[in-house]
């Protein structure tokens, strides 16, 4: 990372940037007055939460701002020359040939029906770059420069074959096709695992310094943003917090938003901060398990080939009562399947879960409904969990329905009560989903699995869809119900710097397979696999970390 | 994005948000598209005729009057008579009830019990589930003319009658679209949530499932209820439905139709009806696909 002279003619430059929607009658601004500059080779990166307006403005630079929104005002110069008020038209020429944009999502950026090597070659034949004849070569290498194996393969293969990681690969292949000046990388590793996060960052940071291209990357993640970034820009509501070198902005934060980002981000935690957990009488003896995983077997029938897929392979972990364990791995390790047996969603091929005594898989009808009031799951999407047609006060008042005979009005005074004990004002319980934020509705969907008094609660990547500050806020709230509650947790999750931060014990899991398996700090401290290695090192902000 | 601010609304919003209703409300009456205001003005007035024909036309539709037969559209008689003297406007207007009746019987029985086995077909075993489609599948692979012709010559001619014909040819649409919305619904993450907090099968069914897939079966119904006004007065028209002297609109156009070169708008008047009803119904239900949506 190279600090770049000031004297160098800036690749972009944003000044003054004002963007507004338009929303039926009324315009509401999203951007105000945000102001930056990328010099050439130089990584820059957005930071804040989301509603910050971060997207908003990397969409702008490049023409793609959603039909409502619309530059009220601002210059955005590409090498000197004002490209705010070109027409898509005009754009269409700087666009993939100057700037080009690796986007969010790669589950739906490309074409579902076509070939890898028909959306690559696409660019070379929209620009006419290359002779038709060359075109099919140069996407190979291309490919294979991306770091993807036996390219020619992938160039024939449509999106649904590759993985996400693959993907990704593909489309920073589209992003960097024609050399352009300046990448604009939005949220471009959040949908991944964090090893493959660590790669594709890797990747990006290795073509920049082969091409000498710029990188706007837009990111929530200030760890991704410390590692990678030579200058950061701090946005929230729409304004700019704060800018500068990013060793700078870190080390020294001036405003007080970027502070609390800081503070709130766990890949910068420090471990050793964690308050020791308060032990409940007798909770060393053996008997005071409260979750037991034995042997534990799932197998599903192969789609078509036949044969048997083994997503969970002889599996086992138990949990004392009043803690937290983790159950951490990539996508594909065998995680929700192995939580969705331990909640009783799904029966296990072969082997036992016992949960407060009872053995879930001999349980079914009637026992296994009351078996639930002992566990109960929150799941990793608080926009899918919630019925959008009920209230928020009609979601957590239907489990009590299920299950106890109190009148309605006690109910109701129950739900209240738990609504306000996760921190919901009042005036929030007569909304529906829609009209809460994330974090809010993660709340409610905590408020729904706690109103029945559970034992155990499986929290399925429940906070992985949050922005940093939301989910901080949320691990507090987690943290005080289970010394108030005596709660266990079981926590599944991708970000071990999360787990690090709240969870006692831990299992790790590949391919169905539990690697490793002990305490939290003993694991984190020397870690006994090679892949566990992998994933902690995986995590952002070690150059922060490191530097601190 | 937009979620995430709406939440900080404070008191100083909340007056400002009741003095801004009164006058939100009038620019929102001037932004209603035209069609869709013309499209329930349409629907308003044809179910006036069918409540209270009386206030619409002071002719009785049955019993012509001696020596006016065949009169061209005259301010006695605004669409002119029939063959037997009967005043066209007044038997338009009296015949609303048969056509909308039978309208709404057959959207009634399609929606009943198509939404219902939809529903079951969405919700239970596979087996079931299969075995419910396939008759659906037959249903559908007879056509729809077909289907009604026999069912009304097993039951009998009659407005009843007709309506139940017409209803259960929509029956296999409507089973198809309920199953394909609980299917979507039941993957929900929220369904299995229901499940997780003790739901049973049945509460859960009402409580999440039915409300959440019904919003585009609703959309259908209406849009079934222009194309049963239609194939009512297909039925009137070929003579399988209300017998001759009741007023129906597609047995207008049939009587008509024999005297099409010298009184065209026998023929006509009640056919622009039928259009404009069916075409007034396809708006507003597609209103309530975008609404939904």
């Amino acid at each position: 990372m190279t600090v770049v002279p000031e004297k160098l003619p800036p690749v972009l430059e944003v000044e003054g940037l004002c963007i507004a929607y338009r929303d039926g009658q009324v315009e509401r601004r999203a951007v105000h007055d945000v102001s930056f500059r990328i010099g050439p080779g130089e990584v820059v990166a957005l930071v804040g939460e989301s509603g910050s307006g971060k997207t908003t403005t990397a969409q702008s630079i490049i023409g793609l701002l959603a039909a409502n929104g619309r530059i009220e005002s601002g210059n955005i110069r590409l090498n000197g020359t004002d490209i705010a008020g070109w027409s898509d038209r005009r754009l269409d020429t700087v666009r993939g040939a100057k700037i080009s944009l690796v986007p969010q999502d790669p589950g739906s950026s490309l074409n579902p029906v076509k070939t890898i090597g028909a959306q690559l070659g696409e660019i070379f034949r929209i620009h006419r770059a290359l002779r038709p004849d060359e075109i099919d070569a140069r996407v190979v290498s291309l490919l294979g420069r991306v770091g993807l194996s036996e390219p020619e393969l992938r160039a024939r293969q449509f999106p649904h074959e590759l993985s996400g990681g693959m993907r990704q690969r593909v489309l920073i292949a589209v992003a960097i096709a024609l050399k352009p000046q300046l990448i604009i990388a939005d949220e471009p590793t959040s949908a991944l695992d964090v090893t493959v996060q660590k790669r594709i960052l890797d990747l990006i940071d290795e073509l920049r310094t082969e091409y000498g291209t710029s990188v706007l990357l837009v990111t929530h993640d200030l760890g991704v943003a410390a590692d990678r970034a030579d200058r950061i820009v701090v946005l929230q509501r729409g304004r700019v917090q704060e800018q500068g070198a990013a060793s700078v902005v870190l080390a020294s934060p001036r405003s007080p938003y970027t502070r609390q980002l800081i503070s709130d981000a766990p890949s910068f935690a420090d471990p050793s901060a964690r308050p020791p957990r308060v032990k409940l009488p007798g909770a060393t003896e053996a008997s005071d398990k409260i979750v037991v995983v034995e042997n534990l077997v799932r197998e599903f029938a192969r789609a078509g080939a036949g044969g048997r897929f083994c997503a969970v392979n002889d599996l086992s972990f138990s949990v004392r009562r009043g803690t937290t364990h983790a159950i951490v791995g990539e996508s594909g390790s065998g995680k929700t399947t192995t939580i969705r047996s331990i909640v009783g969603f799904d029966r296990p091929t072969t082997g036992r879960i016992e949960v407060d005594g009872s053995e879930i898989s001999r349980l079914s009808g009637e026992d296994l409904r009351q078996f639930r009031r002992k566990i109960q799951l929150v799941y990793q999407n608080p926009y899918g969990s919630l019925d959008p047609r009920q209230s928020v006060l009609q979601i957590v008042t239907e489990p009590l329905s299920n299950f106890s005979r109190l009148a309605r009005s006690d109910r109701e005074e129950k739900a209240r009560a738990i609504l306000a004990r996760v921190g919901l004002p009042e005036d929030a319980l007569a909304r529906r989903p829609h009209a809460l934020s994330g974090g809010q509705r993660q709340r409610v969907a905590i408020a729904r699995a706690l109103v029945v008094d559970p034992q155990v609660v499986v929290l399925d990547e429940a906070v992985s869809a949050l922005d940093v500050t939301v989910q901080a806020r949320i691990l507090d709230l987690l943290a005080e119900l289970q010394s108030d509650l005596g709660l266990t947790y079981l926590f599944v999750s991708h970000d071990l710097a999360v787990v690090r931060q709240i969870a006692d014990s831990i299992s790790v899991l590949k391919d169905g397979r539990l690697v490793e398996g002990g305490r939290v700090a003993e694991v984190f401290d020397a870690p006994q696999s090679e892949y566990t290695r992998d994933l902690i090192n995986a995590i952002p902000g070690r150059a922060r970390r490191a530097a601190a | 994005m937009t979620a995430f601010d709406t939440f900080h609304s404070d008191i100083g919003a909340e007056a400002r948000r009741e003095g801004n209703r009164r006058s939100a409300a009038i620019s929102r009456l001037r932004h209603l598209p035209k069609g869709l205001v013309l499209a329930w003005l349409v629907l308003a007035a044809a179910l006036l005729f069918a409540i209270a024909p009386s206030l619409f036309t002071g002719h009785n539709p049955l019993e012509g009057v001696g020596g006016h037969q065949l009169k061209q559209p005259s301010a006695a008689h605004l669409l002119g008579t029939d063959a037997l003297g009967r005043d066209l406007y007044a038997r338009i207007v009296y015949g609303a009830a048969q056509s909308l009746t039978g309208a709404f019987v057959a959207v009634g029985l399609g929606l009943v019990v198509g939404t219902g086995l939809g529903v079951i077909a969405g919700s239970v075993r596979p087996r079931f589930d299969d075995a419910i489609m396939r008759i659906v599948d037959v249903l559908l692979s007879i056509p729809p003319l077909l289907l009604s012709l026999s069912i009304i010559i097993l039951l009998g001619f009659g407005t009843v009658n007709a309506a139940i014909a017409v209803g259960v040819t929509s029956v296999a649409g409507f089973a198809r679209l309920a199953r394909a919305e609980v299917v979507r619904v039941r993957r929900s993450d929220y369904v299995e949530a229901a499940f997780g907090s003790g739901g049973t099968f049945a509460s859960v069914l009402w409580r999440h499932v039915l409300p959440n897939s019904l919003t585009s079966v609703l959309a259908f119904a209406s849009l079934q209820f222009g194309s049963a006004v239609l194939q009512i007065s297909t039925l009137g028209f070929l003579g399988y439905g209300a017998p001759p002297p009741t007023p129906e609109w597609g047995l207008l156009i049939a009587e008509g139709r024999n005297y099409i070169s010298t009184a065209w708008w026998l023929t006509t008047a009640p056919g622009v009806v039928v259009v404009l009803v069916v075409l007034a119904a396809n708006r507003v239900s597609q209103s309530f696909g975008k609404a939904s949506a």
